[in-house]
Formats: structure tokens, C-alpha cells, sequence
């Protein structure tokens, strides 16, 4: 509290501050009126037979290579999808600040569902991240990775099977901060009633429409007891709306300690941004690594599907990337179309395919080259 | 010789407080004199904390008894769940100061204060004594079986600062602030205790895990303050991690890491992880330093409150705790007399309490570190 009054009077850094501060507000307002509009869609999918467009943004690195595994199986299990590839290179827009460019905002908001692979963020090129940037463009609000043991691929975790569900918007990741005088700076953690509620309503619909058992709430409230303690408040009430689903509040640290004894305690886990960053790719480590886990972004204006891996540069153009995360992520975009037998026949075939260890690519410990991996699935694809 | 100037600053304030005169010829003693001397004693604070505290404090005295260790315990009850049984946190806090050292179980922190503070108990006595370094050695013990062995890392938090600091506000209803601070006074002190605790260790490397991609100024306030620290150690290699990254590391690979240093909420994270990896809350301790005074508790913070009365909980964390205060308040003989206990009934793999997939109780276990206390024939 005192820290903050003499932010109010500090002139030249409080001008700043109030300036995000209430640039923040109008978008969680903004945010609120679509808010009603979005929960009555989480319910209801997308059933059709006719194709359906779907934007594609390949990315950078591996990512083109992955995408064309990702379209090729996808045109051997014949899925009614008809792919819209776009560019997210950066480009210069009127205002003179390098973003993202129009065409690809476009295409996304008349599709409403992309598929993304690793985009490159330059550090020092001037601009800010591309992967924030969509987040911001389409309000992407909650971040899904269900992290599931692959049989085939031992790790020291066997039977891991839980649901990370992360606040997007938010929390520690709101940039707001600034230097008090030299040497103190203050980082903001912002938690919203609206956010709070929303990402938790989605949890639960989640844990219903997946057939999940529990909600577990991850939280610091001990420490951080309003922001926390709001956060919780809204799980906690949102329960209550769905009483089916089983809901538990446990401590960050708690979670850690018990998912490295025991990840099978675990189901669904909701939490505030930094907590879910954290914690999502601590359980792709449980299951080996991000090359394995797929990840969802549902948003007001849309859904973004992506592997959260990095591009890597090292090994690009040389068919050695394996394209699993893209891939499982395509069939989590199926599954949120609506498209489920299609989804789980490609999803059998790449499971079975890791399965039987014949065509493993060089992070799983194979020699085979991406294409070859591919062409398995989709043998396998065509045979079921 | 900065242990002999503590023993003549005790002794001083042992005089002040009226102990009898005759004790000051022992600063001429050699340390081992002291040792073999019946009548020296050393008193140390002990706050036996919520949950299972008071029994696994019970343990320890047991088996100091057993050893015949000669440490007299001043302890208080300190609590956050029971305010009404608690000692006031100023007379607990003088206490320490005094003694100097200090046996802490953990504290329960509620979600809600019953006076409506955001401060915990804990940040309370961590800020009245400045406890700004917890070191926690996380190491794999031999005859606990788990998925990984061969562990060995130190983690060293920063725990005055940060996330922790107890500044909310809800300036709209519905939409909370919470401020995390960072100042590069206290991140070049953490980054200096972790560089000296490398060196003084003999540890090869340094890791500093951050999430400065995304908190630019608070997170890059303090990589920068490491970075500048790491300067002055050219001996020990300096290595910076993304936070998310690093649990991932960990969980697969804890093996590579050495040293690691961390603001608050990421030594939060990261203790318990690494804990998660040895055995769990039961067999890992830690101790939290402040210039003048240390307090030893337990590594990952759980009070375990579901085991109360139960018997079952594990005592190893503490005992370990009680034999790294030995060695701190120079009685490593008993020190390591009860270490070496603990490791040979954790090897033997006889006597082994729930956490650790055994059926033996809390007490069986005491028993069985005192049935092996190699006790010196007089």
C-alpha cells in the first residue's frame, strides 16, 4: 500500500503506469461483454460434414516441415478440412510499429481456429513477441496441454495424465512494472473477478465435455492472499455451479512436490499465468520433453492450436524434426471442431506408431527422418 | 577464528545476562575442550510450528538426549493457526537474536488472516530477523528408493523480497493488484551468499533462475545483479534459466544442476520440486541465514496436519536439520554422530515411516537412530 502511494505521487513514472493501468481495465471490460456470448459457445460444437477452412501459420525453423507432416496425414485420414496458410512475419504497419500482418488476422478471425507451429521471437528486432501478440489479437484467454504418458516412450513417469489449464490474459504476465527510484522495481501481478471466473467456468466445461473426474485449483493463496485468494473465490463458486466434478484447492508448492511422487493424484489443474507456464512444462518434462505435448489456446475470437516446442534452427530443413506435438495438436483442434472419430483414428495411428518403435525420430531415441515417421502414421492412417 | 569471536560475543552476552563469571576462561579453550566440557552449554531457540512440528521436535530431543548432546532448548510456542497459545512474535524474535541459532518446525499460513493482514507469521520473523538467504541442500539419501538417485543440489532463495512482500490492494472491485519487488540490494546480496556459499563449498557452478523474458525490469533487476556478482567470481561458472524451463530440467535431469540461485517465489517453486525428487517434505532439510543468526527448518514447508497424533510422519528432515545445527554451533562430533545414525537406519532399510514406502512409526524411527548413535566410551 505505502509503496503504491508513492508511486501516485511520482510524477513522470505514474503517468505510465495509469496509462496500462486503464488501457488494461477497458480491454477486461471489452473482454466482459463477449464474455456471455463465449460461454454459451463452449457447449455447443461444430458438427458438419461440409469441409471446413482452417488457417495455418507454418511458423518458423522446423515449423514448415512439421506443418507439411501435419497436412499430409490429415489428407490421408481424408479430414473435411481445407487448409489456409498464412505468414506472420512481422511488417511495418501505418502506425510505423512492426506487427503482425493483416491477412493472417483476417484469416484467423473468418476461420476462427488455426493451427500454429514454432514462431521466433528476435530479441532486440523491435518487436514484441509474435506468439503474445496473437494472444492479444485474439483473446486467447485459457491455455490447454494435456500432458498423457506415451506408451512406447519410457520415461521415469509412467501413467501421467493430467490437464494443465492456464490463465492467458493476466497475472504476472500483465507488463506492467516500473523502477521506483534507481534499483527497486515493482512488477504487478494483476488477477481480474472476470478472468478468474472465466478461465474457471471453462475448466469445468472441460472436465465434463473430456469426461475428467476433478478439478484441482493451484494457487498461493497463503502468500498472496487477495489476488490468489480472489482467484480461488472464483473456483471455489464455480464448483458449486458444477457439482458432477469433483474440486480441490492445493498450493503450488504442494503440486510440485506430490506430481513427482505421484502425478496420478492429479486430473484437471486450473491456475493463474505464471503458475500454469510453470507448471505445464514441468509435466511435458514428466512425459519427456515439449516435443510430445500438444497445446490448445481457446479464446473469445477464436482457438489456436500449437506445439509449444521452439524452432530449431539447428537441426531445420534436414527432415530430422519429429512433428508429435503439431500433430496431437491438430487432433485437439479436431477434437474442439467436433471432428472426433477423425481425431481418434490419426491419434491411434501415432500412438501406435511410437508404439512399435520402428520409425522414431532422433529425439526419441530413433534414427528415422521425419518424412519416413509420417509415412507410418499415414499407412497406418489409411489402413484403419 | 569467526567461530571463536562468536563464542566470546555469547559469552559476553551470557555475562550481561548474569551468568556466573567463572565460564569466561573457557574462550581460551581449544573448540574440542569446550566440546569434552559437561558444563558447557549451548542454548539454542526451538519453535516447534504447526502440524507434526511438536512430534518431530519431540524426536529430536529424544535423541539428543540419547547422545547426550549438550544443547539446551528455549522453546515457544509460535503459531498463526492458534494466535491465542502463540508467543508474541517480538519476545520469539529476541530470542533468536540472542541465541543466535534456532530450531524451527514449519508454520502454517492460512489463506485468511483472522485480523485481516496479508503478512504471514513467517514473513513476519523472516523480516524481523532479516532471514533473507534459505539454503536448502537437496540431496538423494541412499536406501530411499525413487526414480532418480544421484542428486546433489543446493538452492538458495530469496526470501524477503518478491512476490512475498504482502502488498494487495483491490483498487476496483473485482480487479486485485499484488506488487512483487525487486531491489538490486537484495538480489546482489542473494547473488553474493550463493557465490560465497559456492566457493566456501567447493560447488563448480551457479544457476540463476529468472523469468526475465517476461517481468523485463523485476526478474532482469536481478540477473543483472547476478551477473554483475558472477564478475567477481571467475572460479565458479555462472548459468541462467528460464524458471519454467528449469522445472522441466529437473524433473528430467536434476542431476546437472549444482548451485542455484533464486528470488522468492521460484526457491518456493523449486525446493519443493527438488524435495519431491529425494523422498518428499520428510527428508530434506534446510536453514535460513541472516547476517547474525540462523534458523534451521525443514526444506519443502508442509506441516503435514493430516498426520497429527498419527505417529507416521517422517522425522528425518528434522534430525537433520538438529545435526546441521550441531555442526554450526561447532559440536560437529554430536553432528555427525546423529547424521551418520540417520543414514545408516535409512540404508539399513529396516526401520522406514510411510513417506518412504515403509509401515514404522515416527517413534520406531527415533529409535532406531538412537539404537545407532555411535556413542564414544568415555
Amino acid at each position: 500500500m505505502r509503496l503504491f502511494g508513492h508511486l501516485r505521487n511520482a510524477k513522470s513514472h505514474s503517468d505510465t503506469f495509469w496509462n496500462k493501468l486503464s488501457n488494461f481495465f477497458s480491454n477486461v471490460t471489452e473482454t466482459d461483454t463477449n464474455l456471455k456470448h463465449s460461454a454459451q459457445s463452449l457447449g455447443n460444437r461444430l458438427f458438419s460434414s461440409e469441409s471446413r477452412k482452417c488457417t495455418l501459420i507454418p511458423g518458423h525453423g522446423i515449423g514448415p516441415e512439421i506443418s507439411a507432416a501435419v497436412q499430409k496425414i490429415f489428407a490421408a485420414a481424408n479430414v473435411p478440412i481445407e487448409w489456409e496458410s498464412v505468414d506472420v512475419t512481422p511488417v511495418k504497419g501505418p502506425d510505423g510499429k512492426f506487427g503482425i500482418p493483416q491477412a493472417a488476422i483476417d484469416s484467423v478471425n473468418r476461420n476462427k481456429i488455426g493451427l500454429k507451429g514454432p514462431l521466433m521471437t528476435p530479441v532486440g528486432k523491435g518487436y514484441r513477441s509474435l506468439n503474445l501478440a496473437l494472444r492479444k489479437e485474439f483473446n486467447l484467454y485459457a491455455n490447454v496441454r494435456p500432458c498423457r504418458s506415451l506408451e512406447g516412450f519410457k520415461t521415469l513417469y509412467d501413467e501421467v495424465d493430467v490437464v494443465t489449464i492456464r490463465e492467458n490474459t493476466e497475472g504476472e504476465y500483465s507488463g506492467i512494472e516500473h523502477e521506483i527510484v534507481d534499483g527497486v522495481v515493482q512488477s504487478i501481478k494483476l488477477i481480474t473477478e472476470e478472468a478468474s471466473r472465466r478461465v474457471a467456468e471453462f475448466a469445468f466445461q472441460y472436465a465434463i465435455d473430456n469426461k475428467r473426474k476433478k478439478v484441482t485449483a493451484v494457487h498461493k493463496a497463503n502468500i498472496m492472499r487477495m489476488s490468489d485468494g480472489l482467484f480461488l473465490r472464483c473456483c471455489r463458486e464455480m464448483a458449486k455451479k458444477y457439482p458432477d466434478v469433483k474440486f480441490e484447492e492445493r498450493y503450488l508448492d504442494t503440486v510440485c512436490l506430490n506430481m513427482v511422487q505421484d502425478p496420478t493424484q492429479y486430473d484437471v489443474l486450473v491456475m493463474p499465468n505464471l503458475y500454469g507456464d510453470i507448471l505445464s512444462d514441468m509435466c511435458a518434462g514428466l512425459i519427456g520433453g515439449l516435443g510430445l505435448t500438444p497445446s490448445g489456446n481457446i479464446g473469445l475470437n477464436g482457438a489456436l492450436f500449437e506445439s509449444v516446442h521452439g524452432t530449431a534452427p539447428d537441426i531445420a530443413g534436414q527432415d530430422k524434426a519429429n512433428p508429435t506435438a503439431l500433430l496431437l495438436s491438430a487432433v485437439m483442434m479436431l477434437r474442439y471442431m467436433g471432428l472426433n472419430e477423425h481425431a481418434a483414428k490419426i491419434e491411434k495411428a501415432c500412438f501406435d506408431t511410437i508404439r512399435e518403435a520402428k520409425h522414431l525420430t532422433g529425439d526419441l531415441g530413433g534414427k528415422s527422418k521425419c518424412s519416413e515417421f509420417t509415412n507410418a502414421i499415414c499407412e497406418k492412417v489409411t489402413a484403419a | 577464528m569467526a567461530v571463536r569471536a562468536r563464542n566470546v560475543s555469547k559469552l559476553l552476552s551470557k555475562v550481561i545476562n548474569g551468568v556466573p563469571k567463572g565460564q569466561i576462561r573457557q574462550l581460551s579453550a581449544e573448540p574440542a575442550e569446550i566440546e569434552s566440557r559437561p558444563d558447557f552449554r549451548t542454548t539454542c531457540t526451538m519453535i516447534p510450528g504447526d502440524g507434526v512440528g511438536p512430534e518431530l521436535m519431540y524426536s529430536v530431543q529424544e535423541v539428543f538426549k540419547a547422545a547426550g548432546v549438550p544443547v539446551d532448548f528455549e522453546a515457544y510456542f509460535f503459531s498463526e493457526v492458534n494466535p491465542t497459545l502463540s508467543a508474541p512474535l517480538e519476545k520469539v524474535a529476541e530470542s533468536i537474536s540472542r541465541n543466535r541459532v534456532c530450531l524451527k518446525g514449519i508454520l502454517a499460513t492460512p489463506d485468511y488472516s483472522h485480523t485481516g493482514e496479508l503478512q504471514t507469521l513467517n514473513m513476519k520473523l523472516r523480516n524481523a530477523l532479516d532471514l533473507y538467504a534459505n539454503v536448502v541442500h537437496v540431496k538423494s539419501l541412499e536406501g530411499v528408493k525413487l526414480r532418480h538417485s544421484g542428486i546433489d543440489c543446493v538452492i538458495i532463495r530469496e526470501q524477503t523480497e518478491g512476490e512475498y512482500s504482502a502488498l494487495e490492494h483491490e483498487g476496483v472491485k473485482g480487479v486485485v493488484e499484488c506488487l512483487k519487488i525487486v531491489t538490486a540490494k537484495k538480489s546482489q546480496r542473494i547473488a553474493k551468499f550463493a557465490f560465497d556459499y559456492a566457493t566456501k563449498n567447493g560447488r563448480k557452478r551457479v544457476t540463476a533462475v529468472h523469468k526475465a523474458n517476461i517481468m523485463k525490469l523485476g526478474d532482469g533487476l536481478f540477473l543483472r545483479s547476478c551477473e554483475e556478482i558472477a564478475k567477481l567470481y571467475p572460479k565458479i561458472e555462472f548459468e541462467k534459466m528460464i524458471v519454467d524451463n528449469c522445472t522441466m530440467q529437473m524433473v528430467s535431469n536434476p542431476q546437472q544442476f549444482d548451485v542455484m540461485v533464486t528470488p522468492n517465489l521460484y526457491g518456493n517453486i523449486v525446493d519443493n520440486l527438488a524435495s519431491g525428487l529425494v523422498g518428499g517434505a520428510g527428508v530434506v532439510a534446510g536453514a535460513s541465514y541472516s547476517a547474525n543468526c540462523v534458523v534451521f527448518e525443514p526444506g519443502a514447508r508442509h506441516t503435514y496436519s493430516e498426520a497429527v497424533g498419527k505417529n507416521v510422519a517422517n522425522p528425518t528432515a528434522m534430525l537433520l536439520c538438529a545435526a546441521k545445527m550441531l555442526r554450526h554451533v561447532n559440536l560437529p562430533r554430536y553432528g555427525d554422530m546423529i547424521r551418520s545414525a540417520i543414514e545408516k537406519v535409512l540404508k539399513d532399510g529396516k526401520v522406514k515411516t510411510k513417506d518412504v514406502g515403509g509401515q514404522s512409526t515416527t517413534q520406531q524411527f527415533t529409535y532406531a537412530v538412537i539404537n545407532n548413535l555411535d556413542i564414544p566410551k568415555a
